[in-house]
């Protein structure tokens, strides 16, 4: 297959998961206890009859069910996620805002995780059954086992509380009036933690996924072949072992991507990170449908988007010539 | 049996966890007898420091609520939780995964692509959305946890039962007249179920701590006590009282790592020549 087709076959499949997520957000507003159009004002500003008839005319509630799915579906597709009658604003424009954050806090956690978790995993297959590989899959154990917010919890504890070390709070200072390269490091430092303790439970996955692949494919016969060649070890180790290796901890990574999203709402959570997780928080103490939904949308947009990333990683560390997918 | 037993002893973190789940499962039976009063009741004052009173031996929260019976009682509901939306997540996985990897073709399509779909979409972000629009109960909270986490069964058992439907017992058992369901359920599956319970033991583990994660947004039954309801309800004092969120954290921990080192353990005694093999 040719790179355009694999692109067009992996856009067609993008726009119909999208599109199936719509679908089944416009089944979920039914779902709800009570009235659609009250679902969607949200309860507080749903006060209004006027206003209710005008938001049941609008969305053609009287209209029967397949006719009001088309007039959703056409909303969204024009980007129109409705309204948050809670924050009084358009709720694309709520998570346009948002969105930044978040995918720097996923990106760094998952490119982190993934470095850390190949470097690891690499290691203790490298020293297996010695006391280095022990320690490292002991660890991996504890850190599949924590729960993701508990773990943000004691980090801010630790270096936020006791030690002083990192920011335990917010995007950035409030009110530092920082520019340019300083804002930068505030930023950094306000992005350590949250992107650490995300990415924790990730890089356990990978090292695990990353030993097992590793010792599996170094008892291959083309690993014996490089070795019969008469290969420096570290060569073999590089070129014949880590690559081939990391093919299914990619197809693992872009698997995962979907826990790497849903999980920033926790970390958004205690961080009080300014993202589309934390936004999802507050629209559930508010009973806000319309940004939940919408939120929910783009976090599945967010997951194709990484699905896409894996694929081009996939594409360049695999070894062999020509590859399809 | 005794073989497999053997091997699952020799297994020291299988053990470990194996004692681990005992004791918490043990505590979870007795809750109502050593805390009848339930753990909402207030019985001291707010703020009690672990250690400084026999009555409440790890120190009341926010309320004067005492943590020791909120642990206890919390156990019960992730244990339920966790055991139910995992029976549920295999009814639905396990028969789609059957027929989809049995019949192939066009079944196996359309059961792949949703399946696909389910794993796709963040399952996390899905669950909140569920319990939030169903309200928050044990039963919508355990049904949300099945429906997103059943996608890996069903793959899991496609691709078992696509390597052993070629295997020879299954042509016998076709001459012998059985009917495509009778060699799936009674020839096939029986043949698959040890991957099937490593991978249940495991899931048991994930809806614990999908569960406290609900609970920890809010997005708890508010009639039940749950160890992710007493780490998000006290985590805005973590500076005056930072054992109200560390304690329930160390109880789902050491849960949920005593699952896993089970599910490990099983995996090993199961399969000896395999052993060691990583999970995805």
């Amino acid at each position: 297959m040719s790179a355009v087709r694999i692109i067009a076959s992996r856009l067609v499949k993008s726009i119909v998961t999208l599109l199936a997520i719509v679908v089944l957000n416009f089944f979920l507003i039914h779902a709800a206890p009570g009235d659609p159009a009250l679902v969607m004002a949200g309860e507080a500003g749903a006060a209004d009859p006027q206003f209710i008839a005008q938001l049941r005319e609008r969305f053609g509630l009287d209209e029967p069910l397949i006719k009001r799915l088309g007039i959703y579906v056409w909303n969204v597709v024009q980007l129109d996620l409705g309204y948050s009658f809670r924050q009084n604003a358009p709720v694309i424009d709520l998570i346009a805002d948002r969105l930044p954050a978040t995918l720097l806090l996923t990106l760094t956690a998952f490119g982190v995780s993934l470095a850390l978790g190949i470097a690891l995993g690499v290691a203790a297959a490298a020293r297996v059954g010695r006391a280095t590989d022990s320690l490292i899959t002991s660890v991996a154990l504890l850190f599949y086992a924590t729960p993701l917010y508990w773990a943000a919890l004691m980090a801010v504890l630790v270096f936020s509380v006791q030690l002083g070390w990192l920011p335990g709070f917010g995007y950035e200072s409030v009110g530092s009036g920082y520019t340019g390269i300083t804002r930068a490091l505030d930023i950094l430092s306000h992005l350590i933690l949250p992107a650490l303790t995300l990415g924790l439970f990730f890089t356990a996955v990978y090292m695990r996924m990353t030993r097992a692949s590793m010792l599996e494919v170094s008892t291959m016969d083309f690993v014996k072949t490089a070795r019969a060649k008469g290969l420096p070890e570290g060569v073999i180790r590089r070129r014949h072992i880590l690559r081939n290796a990391l093919l299914p901890v990619v197809t693992l990574a872009g698997l995962q991507a979907g826990q790497l999203v849903g999980g920033a709402v926790l970390t958004e959570t205690v961080f009080a990170w300014p993202g589309i997780g934390r936004l999802m928080f507050e629209s559930l103490a508010a009973r806000d449908y319309n940004t939940l939904l919408g939120v929910f949308l783009v976090s599945g947009a967010m997951v194709i988007l990484f699905n896409i990333l894996t694929d081009i990683v996939y594409h360049l560390i695999d070894p062999r010539i020509g590859a399809t997918p | 049996m005794s073989q497999f037993w053997s091997r699952f002893a020799r297994n020291k973190g299988a053990v470990f966890g194996l004692v681990v789940l005992a004791i918490v499962i043990a505590l979870a039976l007795v809750a109502p007898l050593l805390y009848p009063d339930g753990p909402w009741k207030m019985v001291q004052r707010p703020f009690l420091v672990p250690f400084t009173n026999d009555a409440v031996p790890l120190g009341t929260d926010t309320l004067g609520r005492n943590v020791a019976a909120g642990l206890v009682h919390g156990a019960r509901v992730s244990l339920l939780v966790g055991l139910v939306s995992t029976t549920v997540a295999l009814l639905i996985g396990v028969p789609l995964g059957a027929l989809a990897g049995y019949f192939g073709g066009w079944t196996d399509e359309i059961a792949m692509r949703f399946t696909e779909f389910f794993q796709t979409i963040p399952a996390f972000a899905l669950a909140i959305v569920l319990v939030a629009i169903l309200e928050p109960t044990l039963f919508s909270i355990t049904l949300s946890i099945a429906i997103v986490t059943w996608p890996p069964v069903a793959r899991l058992v496609r691709a078992e039962v696509m390597s052993l439907r070629k295997r020879e017992f299954v042509d016998a058992a076709r001459l012998a007249g059985l009917s495509n369901m009778r060699i799936l359920v009674g020839q096939i599956l029986p043949n698959a179920i040890s991957p099937i319970i490593v991978m249940a033991s495991l899931m048991v583990a994930t809806a614990i701590l999908l569960e406290s994660s609900l609970a920890f947004l809010g997005l708890g039954d508010p009639n039940v006590m749950s160890w992710g309801y007493m780490i998000g309800s006290s985590r805005t004092v973590i500076r005056a009282a930072w054992w109200l969120s560390f304690m329930p954290g160390v109880a789902i921990l050491l849960t949920v790592l005593a699952l896993n080192l089970i599910g490990e353990g099983i995996n090993d005694a199961m399969n000896p020549h395999l052993a060691r093999k990583a999970r995805a």
